[in-house]
């Protein structure tokens, strides 16, 4: 299981603004290690988040996505208080699952 | 127009479009900079930090909380901002860095080698609670006035060979940390670097470690800011938490007084 991401989420009038940093290698697949081994692709491939449990992101990302991603966005609707969860699967099937309140 | 009129002035055209290029590369990375500072990955280290700060760890399965920093045991809050300091019980001038290892010794029961084993972390498997340790706690200084103190012998000794250190000129390349630090507007290859002789150099320098290393994806310390320079100027490896690595963070904190701490920070 990966490492917790940080999420914030507050609102702003009748919009939520949503900032999530994700804790991941984002390895490429091009570099190599100190033996000259291709050190092998490894990346979060889906990522998807819901307010309220209705979805209002989901991307499909690759490895030109730097390491310890930043993603922010923003959706119209949400209130204070509202859950939002942040889910990301990486091409190793390893997956991680963080919430976070609207402030 | 005499030809030599002519070439002064082509002359002058070429220095002003390269002092304008230097200039505006350097805004560019300002700018850069400006863009990264939302979203901060160093705060995952923080994160990471505040948690192996509270969990109970090691042979004596304690936390760091009884940890006492200099302001009290357990008082993280500003704590960074006093450091380095003399400290009794050690009988010894130390460093964050340092002082936790002796907190993890002390409290935790974990032996000093192992406490220090990976000072700098690389990737995923290789990470370093030091590292994240000292992201957490140098969070809590924000906005807190640097004030190292040079009341007792000891930290005034250690601030006079940190002093000694900087102007010492050795390695393959005759390099002191003054030939690059010691004068307005000298740049390793497009970086402009820091002239830590004067107090707002000084401030402006200290103040931004640690920082979060876009280039390497690492939070990185002061200690391996030293390290790192050692490394450049071709000197023998910096130990890390030595009397020479607390010694030259003395003097370069004892330096940058005055100024509003501002870190973990990020860099390109």
């Amino acid at each position: 299981m990966g490492e917790p991401m940080k999420i914030r989420a507050t609102l702003t009038g009748d919009t939520t603004e949503v900032k999530v940093l994700m804790n991941h290698e984002m390895e490429t697949g091009q570099r190599k290690d100190a033996q000259g081994q291709t050190i092998p692709a490894w990346f979060i491939q889906t990522i998807g988040v819901t307010w309220n449990g209705k979805s209002v992101l989901s991307a499909q990302w690759g490895p030109a996505v730097a390491k310890n991603p930043f993603l922010s966005f923003r959706f119209k609707g949400g209130a204070k208080g509202d859950k939002i969860i942040v889910r990301w699967v990486d091409s190793r099937g390893d997956q991680r699952t963080d919430e976070a309140v609207i402030a | 127009m005499k030809p030599s009129t002519l070439l002064a002035a082509l002359a002058g055209i070429v220095v002003a479009s390269l002092v304008w290029a230097q200039a505006s590369t350097t805004d560019e990375i300002a700018k850069y900079r400006a863009a990264l500072q939302d979203g901060n990955p160093a705060e995952l280290w923080e994160a990471r930090g505040e948690d192996l700060w509270k969990q109970k760890r090691g042979p004596k399965q304690a936390s760091l909380e009884r940890c006492d920093l200099g302001r009290g045991a357990g008082v993280v809050k500003g704590a960074y901002a006093e450091l380095p300091r003399y400290f009794a019980g050690a009988d010894r001038v130390m460093d964050l860095e340092t002082r936790l290892v002796w907190c993890m010794v002390q409290l935790q029961g974990f032996n000093e080698a192992e406490a220090k084993k990976t000072p700098f972390g690389s990737g995923s498997d290789r990470k370093s609670d030091l590292e994240a340790l000292t992201a957490y706690v140098t969070s809590e200084s924000r906005g807190v006035k640097m004030n190292v103190a040079l009341t007792h012998p000891k930290e005034l000794e250690a601030y006079r060979v940190g002093e000694k250190l900087f102007y010492y000129r050795g390695g393959t390349h005759d390099f002191a940390c003054a030939t690059c630090h010691g004068e307005d507007g000298k740049r390793i290859r497009l970086q402009d670097l820091p002239n830590l002789m004067t107090a707002e150099g000084a401030q402006k320098a200290y103040t931004s470690w640690p920082a979060y290393r876009v280039s390497q994806g690492e939070l990185r310390t002061f200690e391996w800011r030293l390290y790192d320079c050692f490394r450049q100027q071709r000197f023998p490896e910096l130990i890390f938490g030595s009397d020479g690595a607390i010694a030259l963070t003395m003097y370069l904190a004892r330096n940058a007084n005055g100024g509003v701490y501002d870190a973990p920070a990020i860099k390109r």
